[in-house]
C-alpha cells in the first residue's frame, strides 16, 4: 500500500549499518562508501522542516549579531546593553498570537542562552508560542584570500559539537548566511567555496539533529541587471546542490534561504513583483529538488511592503515546495521604531510585528492584497555595502 | 550560466511537454542492426533489411496502439525506412501524433584504467547528423550512457565521463532542434541490495543535472531516461511498492521541476513487471512535478514479437499483443492498471547478465 509519508526510517539504514557498510574488505583497496543519506535523527529533521514549512507560516530571523543588533539599537537612541537586547527580543518573542503566521525563529547564541525580562527561558517562550527555536551557526564573513575582494564564511572548526551543545539547549535548526557578490565576479573560488562551506556545515548540522537552512545570499549592491542575477543564481545553486549530493545531505530534512531574483540595487531599471516572481520561480523550478519542503526568503535590503508583494506574487499559484519568508529587518523594522526602547511602546510594536507577520502570511498562501499599508513599510532598507 | 535559449527553445519546450502527456509513453524500437539480430534470431527469422522493416511496420501500424504512444525512437536505418505500401515510418508516425526519435549514440567503449567501465561514443559531427535527422523529421534524440554497480564501481571518474557526455550531447541536440532524451543507465547487474542502488541513482543523477547545467542545457527541454531503483540481479526480488519508494524517492531528490517528464527503461524486467512499477510509483501519494511513464524497448515488444515469429498470418495477433502492452502501460502512467489476465511471455524475464546493447 502507498504510504503518505514517503520517508520511513524502516527503509533507510540505521546509523550503524552504514558505519558497517563503509568498511571494505581488508585485501581489497578502500571500497568507496555510499549512503541514502541517513542519520540518527533522520526522521526528526523531516519532522522539523515540515513544520517550519507549513502553510501560512514563515520565519522571524532575529539572530542578529550583537554588534549588528547595536546598530539597530542605536538608530532608536538606545545603548548597545544586554539588557536592551533582551529587552528588544523579550517584545519579539512574546507577541501574542506570533506564532500563528511564524513557524520558526532564528536565534543569536546569546539570546539562546538568554531568559526574558521576566525570568523565562527565551527558548520556552517560544515554543510554547508554537515557534522552533533556531540558532545561527556561523562565524561570520572574512576576506577570501585569492579571490576578487570578495569574502567567505568561517565556522566549520567545533561546529559539530556546538551544534550539538544548541540542540540540548533546545535549538532545533540552523542558520549559515554566506554571500556571493555579484560586482566583484563573483569569481569560480569564490561561487565553489560559498557553496562547499555550505555544503559541509549542511552535513554536519543534519549530523546533530539541526536542520540547516541553506542560506547563499547573492547580495543587492550593484548596477547589474535581473538578468545577470539571474544567470548567477542558476549557477550559485547548480553547486549549492552539487555539494551537498556529494557530502551525502538529506534534502527531506533541510530548509533554503535564498535572494529573490531583483535587478541590482543601483540598476536603473527596476522590477515588479510579477517580473521578480516570474525569475525567481523559474530558478526555482530549474534547480530544486521537489524533496526540499521549504524554501525561505531573506529580505535582503526590500522594503518590508516589497518583500511582502514579491513574495506574494510567487505564491499566486501551486508550487513544488513551500514558499515562504524569513525576514528580519523586513519583519523588525516598524516594530523597532515603534518600541523606540520605551516600555509603554512595547504593546504597539508588538501589535505592528504581527500585523507583518500577517501581511507575509498572507502572502505566502498568495492571498495578500495590501490594504492599509504605513508609509513607513514601504520604506526602502537597502544599505550600500552593507555588513550583517 | 543561464540556459541556452538558441532558435529551437519553444519547439523544444513543446515537444518535450507534448512526450510527457499523462497517459502515453514511448516506444523504443531503436535497436541497432546488430541487436535487432538477436531478437530476430530468438525467432528464427534472418536479419535482413526486408524482415527488420517487416517488424517495423509490425509495430508502427498495429491498429489502436500509436493511441498510446507520444514518441517512438528509431534507429538510422528505420528513420529513412517504408511500409510495404510505400508510406515512410516517420509519416506513419507523425499522421498520428507520435513524435519520431532517434538514436544518435555509437556505442560503448570501456575506458581504460577502469574494471570494464564505460563511456559512449558519437560526439564526430554530431551536430551536423542532426541537421539531417531534423530535417528527415525526427525531434527528440537519444544516448544511452552505461554504469554499473561493483565493489569499486561506478568510479568517479565513470560518473563524470558519462555525466559530461550526456550534457554535451544534450547541447548539441538543443542547438540543432532535437529533444535529448538523457539517459544514464545503471546496469542491475550485481548481488548489491536496493540501497545500494538507490546510493548510487542518486549520485549519478546528481553528477548528470551538474554537468547538463554547466553545459547550458535548457531543462525544460529535456526528458530524463533512467533506470528504476532495485536491488542487482543476483538479489532477492522486491515488491512494485518499494522499488516505487526508493525509485521516487531518489528522483525526487535530484530532477528539478523544470523537466517535463521521466520514461523509464525497463532494463531487462519483463513486461508485466516493468509495468506495475510504473503502476505503483504513478500511485504513490507524494508529490512528483514531472510526469512518470516509460520508454520500453523489450518491455513492449517481447511478446510480440514472439508471437510473430516471423510469420505473415501471425501479425494480426502479434499485433494486438503490442497494442494490450502498450494499453497497459498507458494506465500504468495513471496510476490504473490492474494487473489482468498476463500471458506467460509477459512475465518471462528479459534480464540477460552482462547485457550488450
Amino acid at each position: 500500500m502507498a504510504s503518505a509519508t514517503l520517508l520511513k526510517s524502516s527503509f533507510l539504514p540505521k546509523r550503524s549499518e552504514w558505519v558497517t557498510a563503509a568498511r571494505p574488505a581488508a585485501s581489497q583497496p578502500m571500497a568507496v562508501s555510499f549512503t541514502v543519506r541517513a542519520g540518527a535523527y533522520s526522521d526528526e529533521l523531516v519532522k522539523t522542516a515540515k513544520s517550519i514549512a507549513s502553510p501560512g507560516r514563515g520565519i522571524l530571523a532575529m539572530d542578529e549579531s550583537n554588534a549588528t543588533c547595536g546598530k539597530r539599537l542605536a538608530s532608536i537612541g538606545l545603548e548597545n546593553t544586554e539588557a536592551n537586547r533582551q529587552a528588544y527580543r523579550t517584545l519579539l518573542v512574546s507577541a501574542p498570537g506570533l506564532g500563528q503566521y511564524v513557524s520558526g525563529a532564528i536565534l543569536f547564541e546569546e539570546t539562546l542562552y538568554q531568559s526574558t525580562v521576566d525570568g523565562k527561558k527565551m527558548v520556552d517562550v517560544l515554543n510554547e508560542q508554537n515557534i522552533m527555536p533556531g540558532i545561527k551557526v556561523d562565524k561570520g564573513l572574512v576576506p577570501l584570500t585569492g579571490s576578487n575582494d570578495e569574502s567567505w564564511c568561517q565556522g566549520l572548526d567545533g561546529l559539530a559539537s556546538r551544534c550539538a551543545a544548541y540542540y540540548q539547549q533546545g535549538a532545533r535548526f540552523a542558520k549559515w548566511r554566506t554571500v556571493v557578490s555579484i560586482p566583484n565576479g563573483p569569481t569560480a573560488l569564490a561561487v565553489k567555496e560559498a557553496a562547499w562551506g555550505l555544503a559541509r556545515y549542511a552535513a554536519i548540522a543534519q549530523d546533530n539533529g539541526l536542520v540547516p537552512i541553506v542560506e547563499p545570499e547573492i547580495l543587492l549592491d550593484g548596477e547589474h541587471g535581473i538578468d545577470r542575477t539571474f544567470e548567477v543564481a542558476q549557477k550559485v545553486w547548480a553547486e549549492v546542490f552539487f555539494y551537498m549530493a556529494e557530502n551525502n545531505v538529506m534534502y527531506e530534512g533541510i530548509l533554503l534561504k535564498p535572494s529573490m531574483v531583483t535587478p541590482g540595487a543601483e540598476c536603473k531599471e527596476r522590477a515588479t513583483p510579477e517580473q521578480v516572481a516570474e525569475y525567481t520561480l523559474k530558478l526555482l523550478h530549474r534547480r530544486i529538488p521537489p524533496a526540499v519542503p521549504g524554501i525561505m526568503f531573506l529580505s535582503g535590503g526590500q522594503s518590508e511592503v516589497e518583500a511582502t508583494l514579491n513574495l506574494n506574487a510567487m505564491n499566486q499559484s501551486p508550487n513544488p515546495w513551500h514558499v515562504s519568508f524569513s525576514y528580519a529587518r523586513a519583519l523588525q523594522n516598524t516594530c523597532l521604531k515603534t518600541w523606540g526602547g520605551r516600555p509603554e511602546n512595547v504593546k504597539a510594536a508588538q501589535d505592528t510585528l504581527l500585523v507583518r507577520a500577517k501581511a507575509n502570511s498572507l502572502a505566502q498562501l498568495g492571498k495578500y492584497t495590501g490594504e492599509g499599508e504605513s508609509a513607513e513599510a514601504k520604506e526602502g532598507m537597502y544599505v550600500k555595502n552593507y555588513s550583517y | 550560466m543561464s540556459a541556452f535559449i538558441g532558435k529551437y527553445a519553444d519547439e523544444l519546450i513543446k515537444t518535450a511537454k507534448y512526450i510527457a502527456t499523462p497517459g502515453k509513453g514511448i516506444l523504443a524500437a531503436d535497436e541497432s542492426t546488430g541487436t535487432i539480430g538477436k531478437r530476430l534470431a530468438s525467432i528464427n527469422v534472418e536479419n535482413i533489411e526486408a524482415n527488420r522493416q517487416a517488424l517495423r511496420e509490425l509495430l508502427f501500424t498495429a491498429p489502436n496502439a500509436l493511441t498510446y504512444l507520444s514518441g517512438v525512437i528509431l534507429f538510422e536505418e528505420t528513420l529513412y525506412q517504408k511500409t510495404s505500401g510505400g508510406k515512410p515510418f516517420v509519416d506513419v508516425l507523425t499522421d498520428n501524433s507520435v513524435v519520431p526519435g532517434i538514436k544518435v549514440d555509437k556505442g560503448t567503449v570501456e575506458l581504460a584504467g577502469t574494471n570494464s567501465e564505460t563511456t559512449t561514443q558519437g560526439f564526430d559531427s554530431l551536430g551536423a547528423r542532426c541537421q539531417q535527422y531534423y530535417k528527415a523529421g525526427a525531434r527528440f534524440a537519444k544516448w544511452r550512457a552505461v554504469l554499473k554497480i561493483g565493489p569499486n564501481e561506478p568510479s568517479e571518474l565513470a560518473i563524470q565521463q558519462n555525466a559530461q557526455g550526456l550534457a554535451r550531447y544534450a547541447i548539441i541536440c538543443q542547438e540543432n532542434g532535437l529533444v535529448p532524451i538523457v539517459e544514464p543507465e545503471i546496469l542491475t547487474d550485481g548481488s548489491h541490495d536496493i540501497k545500494k542502488c538507490a546510493a548510487v541513482t542518486e549520485a549519478v543523477l546528481a553528477a548528470v543535472y551538474k554537468a547538463l547545467n554547466d553545459h547550458h542545457v535548457l531543462l525544460e527541454g529535456t526528458l530524463l531516461k533512467p533506470n528504476m531503483v532495485t536491488p542487482g540481479s543476483d538479489s532477492p526480488k522486491v515488491g512494485a511498492e518499494v522499488i516505487a519508494e526508493y525509485t521516487v524517492t531518489a528522483l525526487r531528490r535530484t530532477v528539478p521541476p523544470a523537466v517535463p517528464g521521466i520514461v523509464f527503461l525497463s532494463g531487462g524486467q519483463s513486461e508485466e513487471e516493468a509495468t506495475q512499477n510504473l503502476n505503483a510509483m504513478n500511485k504513490l501519494e507524494v508529490l512528483k512535478p514531472w510526469t512518470l511513464s516509460f520508454s520500453f524497448g523489450r518491455a513492449l515488444q517481447q511478446s510480440t514479437i514472439k508471437k510473430w515469429g516471423g510469420k505473415k498470418e501471425s501479425v494480426g495477433a502479434a499485433q494486438e499483443a503490442l497494442l494490450v502492452r502498450c494499453k497497459a502501460n498507458s494506465e500504468a502512467t495513471l496510476g490504473k492498471y490492474a494487473a489482468g489476465s498476463v500471458d506467460a511471455a509477459a512475465s518471462e524475464s528479459l534480464y540477460v547478465k552482462g547485457y550488450k546493447y
